[in-house]
């Protein structure tokens, strides 16, 4: 077995090469070429980092924007129904005022002719009282021969309609 | 007889031979730049050339920086798994090590054309002197920063929470034993995988090659198993080499997460 039996003619050799090989292997790549290769790819990894955080703010951007292009527009459309609303309200209570008018005069006519067919019903009736007083005075005086006044005769009239 | 002389010694593979500067010294030992120090240099290479294609730096990346990413991507992850934010500052140490160890294992295994004449790929992470190494590197960065971090509160990591107070000397002792054990079954255990795999490979070889000399009808019958049986381990092997590379890494995280957070 080599190296068991050349260990005690060789092993300075063998140090002194694996630990200048090494040495030099350890300061020039260790040292000097894996940091710059995991610098690269930690530039990249950060890059593509940013790039997608990039694209996620665009986006929320985006979403941000067609938010308030919604709210804007459910503004939009709130103040226009409320335009419509007062527009409709405004004819209703022009059309309700019209309305009242117009009853109110039909009011008032309805009350004038109620209030003039009073009247004439007041005046025939009294025509009918003196009628009924003339006729019943008359009666009177043909049958009985007693000359009955006017305001007597006119008395009984009422007496006898207010009974009958 | 030709059989004696195409007798395949498995453990050959591992010897280490001095290239050239077998005179060289460092501080007073021998340090010849042998065929171990030359694959580690060619894993080494391998492994620089492979990191290229990941400086390009592009936002979208092609195959190659995608490949170089993703391995960094995995020991990021494998990191951050196991100990949260602060396995980032690890990550060039666990790197390094993963992809060594994994270049060199799968260095190891491609069958050189210059096998014939004695050139062939040699896998030093076979060898416990490379790979204690690596444990004890780990180990070190272990007390490093468990004591860096805690003091000598870093002892609580050997008396886990809920032991009742009689136990605490017997449970710290184990504990510490258990501890102090790492680095030997983590240097260990990738040494015995990669050994124990290339010396099968070469001995299910060296079945082919003497059922062969022993006749065709040897040939067929035994080495064309045999031959059918490398094939498949070559494919377990691979899988091997990526698996030992990643449990080193793994437990090398899980070791540092022990120092950095207690329990």
């Amino acid at each position: 077995m080599p190296q068991i039996a050349q260990m005690s003619e060789t092993f300075a050799s063998q140090l002194f090469w694996l630990l200048l090989v090494f040495g030099i292997l350890f300061f020039v790549i260790g040292k000097g070429m894996v940091p710059k290769v995991m610098d690269t790819v930690g530039l990249r990894d950060k890059q593509i980092a940013d790039d997608l955080g990039a694209a996620q703010a665009a986006r929320d951007a985006a979403d941000a924007e067609e938010e308030a292009w919604r709210t804007r527009e459910n503004a939009n459309r709130a103040s226009a129904q409320a335009l419509v609303g007062e527009a409709k309200a405004k004819a209703q209570a022009t059309t309700e005022a019209r309305l009242a008018e117009v009853q109110a005069g039909l009011d008032a006519r309805m009350a004038d002719a109620e209030a003039r067919i009073a009247a004439a019903r007041d005046a025939a009736a009294g025509e009918i009282e003196s009628v009924a007083a003339d006729a019943a005075k008359d009666i009177v005086s043909r049958l009985a021969g007693v000359n009955v006044d006017q305001t007597a005769a006119l008395g009984a009239v009422k007496k006898a309609m207010a009974h009958g | 007889m030709a059989a004696d002389t195409a007798k395949v010694d498995p453990m050959h593979q591992f010897a280490i031979e001095p290239l050239f500067g077998s005179d060289w010294t460092f501080a007073g030992h021998n340090i010849a730049f042998t065929n171990s120090a030359l694959w580690m240099l060619i894993a080494g290479i391998c492994l620089w050339i492979f990191m290229i294609g990941g400086m390009k730096r592009e936002v979208v990346p092609g195959r190659w920086q995608m490949a170089v990413e993703t391995m960094t991507g995995f020991i990021d992850d494998l990191l951050e798994a196991n100990m949260g934010k602060e396995g980032r500052k690890y990550v060039p140490y666990v790197f390094t090590l993963f992809m060594f160890i994994l270049f060199a294992n799968l260095l190891g295994l491609i069958p050189l054309p210059l096998a014939m004449a004695g050139v062939h790929a040699f896998t030093f992470t076979s060898h416990f002197t490379v790979t204690g190494v690596l444990a004890i590197m780990t180990f070190a960065i272990v007390l490093t920063v468990g004591f860096w971090k805690h003091g000598l509160h870093f002892f609580s990591l050997f008396v886990p929470h809920g032991t009742p107070p009689l136990m605490i000397p017997l449970i710290f002792v184990i504990e510490l034993i258990s501890f102090l054990f790492r680095p030997f079954s983590l240097g260990l255990r990738l040494f015995v995988a990669m050994m124990s795999g290339h010396v099968l490979l070469e001995v299910l070889s060296s079945f082919v090659i003497d059922a062969a000399n022993a006749g065709p009808g040897y040939g067929v019958l035994i080495g064309g198993p045999s031959f059918i049986l490398m094939i498949a381990i070559c494919a377990l092997e691979l899988l091997v080499a990526g698996i030992q590379a990643y449990v080193f890494a793994l437990l090398t995280s899980l070791y540092i997460n022990d120092a950095e957070h207690l329990h």
